[in-house]
């Protein structure tokens, strides 16, 4: 078991309670669970990584446990009871400094100190979708969910959130846009947020301004939009609706860049690889499917037979134990130039001498004249 | 040049094919071979004397004559098919026993793309997701199967008779008129009057082109395109109208992820236990992702032979999309949708 979670680089939840771990490399998907004990109540909601070096990962579930399962062991290590059926499922999931922040659809947002009891609860509103926290600043939250407008909360002043949207003026009709928020991401480097909406709208915000409206607006499609990620360089943005189509899109301008193909599921997880240019996604249909966001093509695809709920991706290389071998083939090409440069310094021009190599001898054979065929080895 | 042409393909096939050109081998092989080479090439020549090489015979500007051509043409190409599936056939016998086994014609169900969904009975999760999903109830007979069967707006004839159809055809179902009411009004009510399933036959150009199948509690909701109806006046050789027995089902062929899910929509219209007393049986046929529907009922002459009279409507059906949830097209989450430029663009690619 400790062997397979080693080589897993990207974490899933499913629908029936699976934690399922992925490795690329070798194309082989695990489950850890217990097949006995399985219930729909354990149906996995939320995942987040315990620590820093990603070697824990906590797994939130509708009957309100959040249990640990260590990446190096292969096993769960621990679990606690972090609410119940009555509040709702877990919407977000997160950790800082030994303290593990969690929130439920009826708004209860609770910080769990490691050891104490105690709990700071503070309460954002009913009907969150999402609850996610800002990697830079791990002490600050944002919350979102059906008329229930964004909202960002510093967990050290836990009683008013530092900033709450305004919902955009009147349509054209003079009516009243409807509020929902489906999933929130932050942008590093800066203090915006970018949310996407359930009408079908992707919106940033930038609380540093005094503008509380949205300061960039976009439409996209015609189905709720359910999963958002960003990616590496912090310009574009994916969405995922519930029809199964990936957007890219330009946050500088607020245009649709590409398309990802492939989904004929709702998305329910998705993610960006930290540094390089893949996007994992998640969803109804059962998949796993990771897109290159650099030409927009599929390259993986994983049948998982769970609904799938949420994606974790490891920050390492996906595709670790393949470069590892690129690495010792050539560390053994440039053995190889440097010693022919010398034996094609040493030697005489007579071609018959070379039996030290093969490759050697196959070069001598080929090269009737000195000068010009030792100018071809050398650009090697 | 036809006269010419008619008699030298005489001299080569018509006349007995093979001993034909036996002789003609025979009679050149006693002279020099590349004489008979050049002689060969001649006679080519002499009867396409009348045409140059690059002819084709679109060139023919004639079109009876171009006509005759090309029927000459299929003939030969027609004894050519024969002649080799004859000599087959002698060589097949000639061998007995050794002859190797006969080749089978590929057909798009036989080359059919692996679909890596494909249920293993043996699997474990699967059984459990199955087992634990929204039809358990039906399945572990905890609840009677009830349909309430309606209509798009203002439907036609055609439609409010397939309606009456299929509700004889399902045991406990019961038509109503839509009166323009929402869909995701009627559902809750539908939920407190004990429904199981809701079955919307949906209307365009006074003919049934759609059905949105609800399962009700928190079910999947299934639509599908419908096609090839054919009401009971219209079918022929048909027998007396069905009674009111439960029917058997057969479900044939469903045998991905996606499959098994809609195969069990399709099993829960129906109640438990088939009355066999009345020899009724309806059958979901799933072939290249349409399902055919059919309703029979059977005799039995003796142990082997059955007899058969198709009673009830026909129709089939091809699925569109499957949403988790109950009816709601606009918010509802999908769990399948037909994309027909990344789905259809493989001809052996079938997803159910």
């Amino acid at each position: 078991m400790a062997d397979k979670s080693q080589i897993c680089s990207i974490w899933l939840g499913s629908e029936t309670g699976i934690l399922k771990g992925v490795s690329l490399s070798k194309k082989q998907a695990f489950n850890f669970c217990e097949m006995s004990s399985l219930s729909r109540d354990q149906e996995v909601c939320v995942m987040a990584w315990g620590d820093e070096n990603e070697s824990e990962v906590l797994v939130g579930s509708v009957n309100g446990t959040v249990k640990t399962f260590s990446t190096d062991k292969g096993i769960f290590t621990g679990s606690r009871e972090c609410g119940d059926l009555s509040q709702g499922r877990f919407t977000g999931l997160a950790v800082t400094d030994s303290s593990l922040i969690t929130c439920v659809e009826s708004g209860l947002l609770k910080v769990w100190k490691e050891g104490s009891t105690d709990t700071v609860e503070v309460n954002v509103g009913s009907g969150i979708c999402r609850m996610r926290q800002n990697p830079s600043q791990r002490h600050r939250v944002a919350t979102g969910g059906k008329e229930n407008p964004l909202k960002v909360w510093d967990l050290e002043r836990p009683d008013k959130a530092i900033f709450t949207a305004k919902n955009v003026a009147h349509d054209w009709l003079d009516m009243r846009v409807p509020v929902w928020v489906r999933d929130i991401g932050f942008i590093s480097d800066s203090d915006k947020i970018v949310t996407c909406t359930g009408h079908h709208q992707v919106r940033v915000y930038d609380p540093s301004t005094s503008q509380r409206r949205p300061v960039l607006e976009a439409q996209l499609g015609e189905y709720p939009l359910t999963a958002l990620s960003l990616t590496a360089n912090q310009n574009t943005v994916v969405v995922g609706n519930t029809h199964g189509e990936l957007a890219t899109l330009d946050l500088r301008k607020g245009l649709m860049c590409g398309c990802l193909k492939g989904l004929s599921g709702a998305v329910r997880g998705l993610q960006c690889h930290p540094s390089l240019p893949l996007v994992a996604s998640c969803g109804l249909d059962r998949f796993l499917r990771v897109h290159s966001l650099e030409d927009r093509s599929l390259q993986h695809k994983v049948y998982l037979k769970s609904r799938l709920n949420c994606v974790l991706l490891s920050s390492r290389e996906l595709e670790s134990s393949s470069v590892d071998v690129t690495g010792d083939v050539e560390e053994v090409k440039a053995e190889d130039d440097k010693d022919e440069d010398e034996v094609w310094d040493t030697m005489e021009t007579v071609t018959e001498k070379s039996k030290k190599r093969p490759a050697e001898k196959e070069k001598a054979a080929v090269t009737g004249v000195d000068g010009k065929k030792k100018k071809k080895v050398s650009k090697k | 040049m036809d006269a010419t042409k008619l008699s030298t393909s005489e001299s080569v096939s018509k006349k007995k094919g093979k001993k034909a050109k036996n002789k003609v081998k025979s009679e050149e092989k006693p002279v020099v071979e590349m004489d008979t080479e050049s002689e060969v090439k001649e006679e080519k020549s002499a009867s396409g004397a009348t045409f140059p090489p690059t002819f084709s015979m679109s060139e023919i500007k004639n079109k009876q004559r171009r006509h005759m051509m090309f029927i000459k043409l299929k003939q030969e190409k027609r004894k050519q098919k024969l002649e080799l599936k004859k000599k087959r056939k002698r060589e097949r016998e000639a061998l007995g026993d050794e002859a190797p086994p006969k080749e089978v014609p590929k057909t798009i169900e036989n080359q059919r793309v692996y679909d890596e969904t494909t249920v293993n009975p043996e699997d474990e999760e699967v059984a459990f997701d199955e087992g634990t999903d929204e039809f358990s109830a039906y399945f572990n007979r905890l609840t009677n199967p009830k349909v309430l069967i309606t209509t798009s707006d203002r439907p036609r004839t055609r439609t409010v008779k397939f309606c009456e159809q299929l509700a004889t055809v399902i045991p406990d179902a019961h038509v109503y008129y839509r009166r323009g009411l929402a869909l995701k009004r009627v559902i809750p009510q539908c939920v407190t009057h004990g429904f199981t399933y809701l079955l919307v036959v949906n209307e365009d150009r006074k003919v049934p082109n759609g059905l949105v199948l609800c399962h009700l509690p928190d079910g999947p909701t299934a639509h599908f395109k419908v096609s090839g109806v054919r009401l009971r006046k219209e079918m022929k050789r048909r027998g007396k109208e069905p009674t009111e027995h439960s029917p058997e089902v057969i479900l044939n062929n469903f045998t991905t992820r996606l499959g098994h899910t809609v195969g069990r929509l399709l099993a829960a219209l129906f109640p438990h236990d088939p009355q066999f007393v009345g020899r009724q049986v309806a059958t979901f046929h799933n072939q290249r992702d349409f399902i055919f529907f059919r309703f029979h009922r059977y005799i039995f002459k003796n142990e082997k032979r059955v007899g058969i009279q198709e009673l009830g409507p026909r129709f089939t059906l091809k699925l569109r999309s499957l949403q988790k949830g109950t009816f709601d097209s606009k918010f509802g989450e999908y769990e399948w949708v037909h994309k027909r430029h990344e789905m259809d663009s493989c001809r052996r690619k079938f997803h159910l």
